[in-house]
């Protein structure tokens, strides 16, 4: 169906694509796999239009196409659904579909010609959408059924989804995937860009691995298993399975009772929490996301307002429900947020600077007088932080925007643990990350529940959670509804906790 | 490189606004090299020029630190002309009332008024916005409106000299007065007004660089000012910053009152600043938002208004009006960045995009 040969392509010095060949048979779910950076959106970018390649050529159907733009990739039936999707929010679905495809002559726009093709095609695929459902009136998943849909609408016979699970929940994910099951009985051909392992086993026949912009393995999915895709993406052999020992705990560092909060909307987003972590144990807490998990952790790092909390939170011996985030931090809390970009880091500045934030006022990094910032001291801490976790390019004077991603997380997770912490708060620790940098945050979070730190952890990723966690609580709603072993809780379990609530 | 990048858009945009000037001047029917050589030989010459050209770019330095202080911490002071003339009254009011003290009392009283008085000024609308969030433009702008009203009033009917037809308050006392730089440099005649409040607004410059990029309430500032919620994660209180920069930035522009009032004319004349506040904005953004950048635009910007008088003497169609459309030029390149960047921007985007 598609065919990329010896596909190059550089952006600048960087070596994007070297010499790519991907052969994507017809009918077929095709997962591309790689770190990120390794170049997958690279090559598919290009397949769609939306880069020229350097050197190669691009066939579909056997034939050599020149592909200079989408427009020209939808002529030949190729279709693609990027990780954001690019959708007008405040227009119907409908419309959203036909946009740029308007159907009808001249000026008149003929919708009910579209409204037929549009209910014919959900019917066809069973991608169930209302045509008049305004956009922002709909879940992430819906959306993304609009988005297929465009590309259907488009006669697309090969679709290249970007990501898709990366907004989904787990649920969502599992219909997502029966819905690209149909797609391929109906005749048509896929290929899914992603980096979770198990959804390339789950759903896809072939497998192209790529690392460094080069293809570096072409497999059957039946004939291979994780260990094998990992150690091809990363180059090495990779631990899936977090390592860790029994955790001694010890008394309770954080307990939180009757603990509710109120948005600035009046409406209840955590309701009557109460639990307690142990010092020397990870306890998780799994939900589908906007469950009340992020009000809960910014409610205990002190970055709500005392107004909109009731309820309890004590550290050791001290109520800090009215305390705000310094004091906290100077008892010793340190906090991981979810989303990095918003809260974790200070994009503008650089290294050096963000990786003080929150001890920028206190000895050493003040010395003369109280007031001055001492440059020296600020640069050994971001240096330590640096080489201690890996952090790349290892250059203190970079802006934290010019940073991936994965190091951005190891930048913050660096600076929260050089405070050595008693509490740990942390929020989706391994977002947008790749494999070798899970495995250095897994163990690296395990060593610090090790040393006697009290670990709460936020994340979608079940399987993350179930396998660091010590205990396990499952959020609703903004209720704790149950609490599991994650050593015995099998997935099924905890996700009907998750959706049911019971 | 940094610096590089940092130096060649405001240079672009000011070359292209000559440019464009340049244009004008020839439909207009005069030759632009001769207009321009007018405008830089009179601002440069020795030693009226380059006096005067300096003393008119006092005002402007503080009012560009005014506005840059409170734009890193990611607000919009368009209130530096109410700040100025309070500061420029208080200091004043100081003045006159304690006139008699010896200058080793009176001038540093006066200077913490001018401070002080512009400082406050400045204040409110920082204290409304921590407080309830009202926008800091809305309110600057309107304060500009009180306290231009309100030093008519005080001035009229309290502070002027009774049968005075002039908007001006009665002189403040001589030990009140600052020395005129013309009594320390050989060639530098005193008539000139340039004062020792410009050897001042360079040391602020200094200090708000020390300020903002050493101290731990200089980082906070900053913090505060590119990521509000990053600042509050690191346990930095937002709601004291925004009063903080608001204050700070108010008082930088106060000390426009101590050039005009204890430098220059000794007194305070309603009216006396010539849009200070508000060309504060544009020697802040084209500055860079950085204290050297400061000076160095704010030279530019007195140079013009300098280097307009012998242009509209000298030629035989254009008027001093040429420097308004000059700066406003410069304004619109420095404002339009963006557009410029775009060939630029899209290279550099391409190479950072995500593979």
């Amino acid at each position: 169906m598609l065919e990329l040969r010896n596909i190059t392509k550089r952006f600048g010095a960087v070596l994007a694509n070297d010499k790519v060949n991907i052969v994507v048979k017809p009918g077929t779910i095709h997962a591309i796999v790689g770190e990120n950076g390794a170049g997958k959106s690279t090559a598919m970018r290009i397949a769609y239009g939306f880069y020229k390649a350097d050197e190669g050529e691009i066939l579909v159907d056997g034939k050599v196409h020149d592909i200079g733009t989408p427009h020209d990739a939808i002529a030949v039936g190729i279709g693609m659904v990027h990780q954001h999707f690019m959708l007008v929010d405040t227009m119907t679905v409908a419309e959203n579909i036909v946009l740029g495809a308007e159907p009808g002559s001249g000026i008149a726009l003929d919708f009910a010609k579209a409204d037929v093709e549009i209910r014919r095609l959900s019917e066809e695929f069973k991608l169930a959408v209302n045509p008049h459902a305004v956009i922002e009136h709909l879940s992430v998943g819906q959306q993304q059924r609009v988005e297929l849909l465009k590309a259907l609408y488009r006669h697309a016979r090969l679709l290249i989804l970007d990501e898709p699970t990366a907004v989904l929940t787990p649920q969502e994910v599992e219909e997502f995937f029966s819905i690209l099951r149909r797609m391929r009985e109906q005749g048509k051909t896929v290929v899914i860009i992603t980096h979770k392992l198990t959804e390339v086993l789950a759903i896809s026949d072939e497998v192209t691995v790529m690392r460094d912009g080069r293809v570096v393995g072409r497999l059957q999915t039946k004939a291979t298993n994780a260990a094998e895709l990992a150690r091809l993406m990363v180059g090495r052999e990779v631990l899936l399975r977090v390592e860790k020992t029994p955790a001694k705990t010890g008394n309770a560092e954080l307990s939180v009772r009757n603990l509710s909060v109120t948005d600035r909307g009046g409406a209840n987003s955590v309701k009557d929490v109460s639990f307690e972590v142990r010092k020397g144990e990870i306890l998780g807490i799994a939900g589908v996301e906007g469950n009340g998990q992020t009000e809960l952790m910014e409610a205990l790092a002190g970055l709500l307002s005392p107004s909109q909390l009731s309820g309890e939170i004590r550290v050791e011996d001290r109520d800090i429900t009215r305390e705000g985030a310094r004091l906290r931090r100077e008892l010793g809390i340190a906090h991981i947020p979810e989303d990095r970009h918003r809260r974790g880091l200070l994009l503008e500045f650089d290294l050096a600077e963000n990786s003080i934030l929150g001890v920028h006022y206190r000895h050493p990094i003040v010395a003369y007088a109280g007031t001055f910032l001492d440059n020296g001291a600020i640069r050994r801490r971001a240096v330590e932080i640096i080489e201690g976790f890996d952090v790349r390019p290892a250059n203190p004077d970079l802006p934290a925007r010019a940073l991936s991603g994965g190091n951005q997380q190891k930048l913050i997770i660096g600076r929260e643990f050089k405070v050595d912490p008693k509490l740990l708060l942390v929020s989706q620790p391994t977002r947008g990350v790749d494999i070798g940098a899970i495995e250095f945050i897994h163990r690296k979070l395990v060593g610090l529940r090790d040393s006697g730190c009290a670990v709460l952890l936020v994340s979608a990723e079940l399987e993350e959670v179930t396998s660091l966690s010590d205990r396990l609580l499952i959020i609703h709603e903004g209720r704790i509804v149950g609490e599991v072993d994650p050593r015995v809780a099998t997935i099924a379990e905890i996700g009907l906790l998750m959706t049911r609530g019971h | 490189m940094s610096l590089f990048r940092e130096l060649i858009f405001p240079l672009i945009a000011v070359v292209a606004a000559f440019f464009v000037g340049g244009i004008l001047i020839l439909v207009i029917g005069d030759n632009p090299l001769q207009a321009y050589g007018l405008l830089f030989g009179s601002a440069f010459s020795w030693p009226v020029g380059i006096g005067y050209t300096l003393f008119y770019a006092t005002p402007l330095i503080f009012t560009g630190l005014a506005v840059l202080v409170a734009f890193r911490c990611g607000l919009l002071n368009i209130g530096a002309e109410g700040q100025l003339y309070i500061g420029a009254f208080a200091t004043a009011w100081v003045g006159i009332t304690f006139a008699g003290l010896s200058p080793w009392l009176l001038i540093p009283m006066c200077f913490i008024a001018a401070i002080l008085g512009g400082g406050m000024w400045g204040a409110i609308p920082g204290v409304l916005k921590a407080r309830f969030g009202s926008h800091e433009v809305i309110n600057t702008i309107m304060l500009n409106f009180i306290a231009v009203a309100l030093l008519s009033y005080f001035t009229q009917y309290h502070y002027k000299s009774p049968g005075d037809p002039i908007m001006q308050t009665v002189p403040i006392g001589e030990g009140a007065h600052i020395a005129r730089l013309g009594g320390f440099i050989p060639g530098l005649p005193e008539f000139i007004p340039l004062n020792l409040a410009f050897v001042l607004a360079l040391i602020c410059c200094g200090l708000v660089y020390i300020f903002l990029w050493r101290t731990k309430w200089g980082y906070e500032l900053r913090a505060t000012g590119t990521n509000p919620s990053a600042a509050e994660y690191g346990g930095i209180s937002v709601r004291k910053q925004i009063i903080v920069a608001m204050t700070i930035s108010g008082a930088l522009a106060g000390m426009v009152g101590i050039n005009e009032v204890l430098g220059y004319r000794y007194r305070y004349y309603d009216g006396f600043s010539d849009n200070y506040g508000f060309t504060g904005i544009a020697v802040a953004l084209l500055g860079r938002n950085h204290p050297v950048g400061v000076i160095i635009s704010a030279l530019l910007f007195a140079i013009l208004q300098r280097g307009g008088i012998p242009v509209d003497a000298f030629t035989e169609h254009v008027t001093k009006d040429i420097v308004q459309v000059l700066q406003g030029t410069i304004i619109l390149f420095v404002a339009a960045e963006a557009f410029f960047r775009g060939p630029f921007a899209k290279f550099g985007l391409l190479k950072r995009s995500k593979v």
